[in-house]
């Protein structure tokens, strides 16, 4: 075993490997046979391709390291999420100082707190300490000006862009918490989760990730009847069904890289594809809202980090909490 | 002189990486602007990453022919000065504030400096800039405002346009950097930008200087009107 990674881990990378290496040879294909022509559904799957090969590599390389680079690397996401939140939501002038906090300062302390395996400071650090500091910071600067707007957005901001992500590296602990119980596992030794933590987080982002090909890969062959058309015409009933219960099949599938029987792997899988889904509809609504397409618009040809991140911001936390609610002691 | 190059090269990339920028030319989605060997650049001010980031996205050729003009009282003393002249290229000018606080300046409007004639030893050092074959950047609204209008432009602009007159000058406009770091505040916050460059305008035979303020400041008020992303209040 290097880093966090043992031989389990290297066949699953192997075979996510494979699958990239086939869907990028099958996008260049199609590439080929369609040159010269502007294809959007094309533009989108180089973009999704590319983002899957760094999410790959980044974690590879993060986990050969230790649980202190995934941390680290978790933690630079935030931030990156942040910036694209920040970019589209109309906050005033005088919230600068409060987003200041909200930027350098709280996310530091929440994947801290997370570094040092202190569950129950991470765990209300954000939904009571932030959640009730940033609005007085904010009321202290004096504008009241769609004040409520402005709290609600900041807020928003922080639980999805920070403490939603930071759930993802901290599924890494759960092992800990499983078999040595939740009370040995406050402040229990750095990379105590192991592979098995490291597998578990992996679990949740291929299946969540998985979800959503082919909840694309249904929905653009047989899609029909839109979930919320006003929403996003793209999400529809078919793509859903299709989709979840795809990925469903392939977390059964996955049950050997888990604590899990089969079944569990699978209703664990379950639930998180649909939060997933739900993720992806939520940060459609407020890319609607604010008339952008994507949340890195503002960059030339690329999606942002959070039309990658959302259905994962989305189903980590519920993941996480459902594992440590039937499965630690 | 390598190792300054270098520096500067890497610089100019964590500054745009910084801000987020996105540099393109006017109407594109992305495409890069083509930027002339010796031009007049002005742009809409509200953040000091302006001249920081209009520098930044230079080509490494034409970057050390191009002069910012920044403002003495501001710029002109200790650190920033080195940082300023020595770093960034900037040519330091006394802004028209300088002279002895009258009635009007205190005033509550956003205009005070509104068609003010800039003095005249003020331009002398521009256009010894332009005359030398090298670039301007300039604020023509004198000073940084909030981020989402353009201020009436002051008359300098013009004077130079005129004085040489086959120099292109070009607008461009800034997205988000007021949002980033804003008039009065130390700490930037992180937010994607954008530096959209216009097709240069020319001054006309018989263009008035009214006219011409008015149809270059129009180029930047146009497409901050645009804008999607967000708002400043």
């Amino acid at each position: 075993m290097i880093g966090l990674i043992d031989s389990t881990m290297l066949t699953l990378f192997i075979g996510i490997g494979g699958i990239l290496v086939l869907a990028t040879v099958i996008a260049a294909i199609l590439g080929f046979a369609k040159r010269g022509q502007e294809n959007s559904t094309l533009k989108n799957l180089n973009q999704r391709i590319a983002a899957w090969w760094a999410m790959a590599l980044g974690l590879a390389i993060t986990l050969l390291i230790g649980e202190t680079a995934v941390i680290i690397l978790f933690l630079g996401l935030s931030f990156l999420a942040l910036r694209e939140f920040l970019t589209i939501a109309p906050t005033h002038r005088s919230d600068h100082k409060t987003l200041v906090w909200l930027v350098y300062i709280i996310p530091v302390i929440n994947y801290w707190f997370l570094w040092e395996h202190w569950y129950g400071a991470f765990a209300v650090l954000i939904p009571v300490y932030a959640f009730l500091f940033l609005p007085i910071r904010n009321a202290l600067a004096g504008d009241t000006d769609n004040f409520l707007q402005r709290a609600a957005m900041i807020q928003w901001a922080l639980m999805v862009c920070v403490y939603a992500i930071s759930y993802i590296p901290a599924i890494m602990q759960l092992p800990v918490m499983m078999h040595n119980g939740r009370e040995a596992a406050e402040g229990s030794a750095l990379g105590g989760g192991g592979a098995e933590g490291a597998l578990l987080m992996l679990f949740l982002v291929v299946v969540v990730q998985l979800s959503d090909v082919f909840q694309y890969v249904w929905g653009k062959t047989l899609g029909k009847h839109p979930v919320a058309p006003s929403v996003s015409p793209n999400k529809t009933w078919e793509g859903l069904i299709g989709g979840v219960l795809t990925a469903t099949a392939i977390g059964a599938g996955l049950w050997w890289i888990t604590p899990f029987v089969w079944w569990q792997a699978a209703l664990l899988a379950f639930v998180s594809c649909l939060m997933g889904f739900f993720g992806g509809l939520v940060m459609s609504s407020i890319k609607r809202d604010r008339g952008v397409k994507d949340f890195g618009a503002t960059i030339a040809g690329h999606g942002g980090i959070m039309d990658r991140l959302d259905s994962l911001s989305f189903s980590a936390p519920v993941f996480f909490h459902l594992v440590r609610f039937f499965f630690t002691t | 002189m390598k190792v300054m190059h270098l520096i500067k090269r890497g610089l100019s990339g964590l500054i745009t990486t910084a801000s987020g920028a996105r540099i393109s030319a006017e109407g594109t989605d992305g495409q890069a602007p083509d930027f002339p060997s010796q031009a007049i650049y002005f742009a809409n001010h509200s953040s000091h990453l302006d001249f920081v980031t209009l520098w930044a996205i230079m080509p490494a050729e034409l970057q050390p022919k191009v002069r910012p003009i920044a403002a003495a009282d501001y710029w002109g003393s200790g650190i920033k000065q080195s940082v300023a002249t020595g770093i960034f290229n900037a040519h330091l000018v006394h802004r028209y504030k300088d002279r002895p606080h009258t009635t009007i300046d205190a005033r509550p409007t956003r205009q005070t400096d509104s068609g003010s004639s800039p003095k005249t030893s003020q331009l002398t050092g521009m256009t010894d800039i332009l005359d030398a074959g090298d670039s301007l950047i300039i604020f023509p609204e004198g000073t940084r405002g909030p981020g989402d209008q353009v201020a009436t432009f002051q008359a300098g602009l013009y004077r130079l346009a005129k004085h040489s007159p086959d120099v292109p000058v070009v607008p461009v406009t800034l997205k988000n950097l007021g949002r980033i770091l804003p008039k009065g505040e130390a700490i930037p916050v992180p937010r994607l930008s954008q530096v959209i460059v216009h097709n240069p305008l020319f001054v006309g035979d018989d263009e008035s200087q009214e006219d011409f303020l008015a149809r270059a400041r129009r180029v930047l008020a146009d497409e901050l009107a645009t804008e999607t992303e967000g708002e400043t209040a």
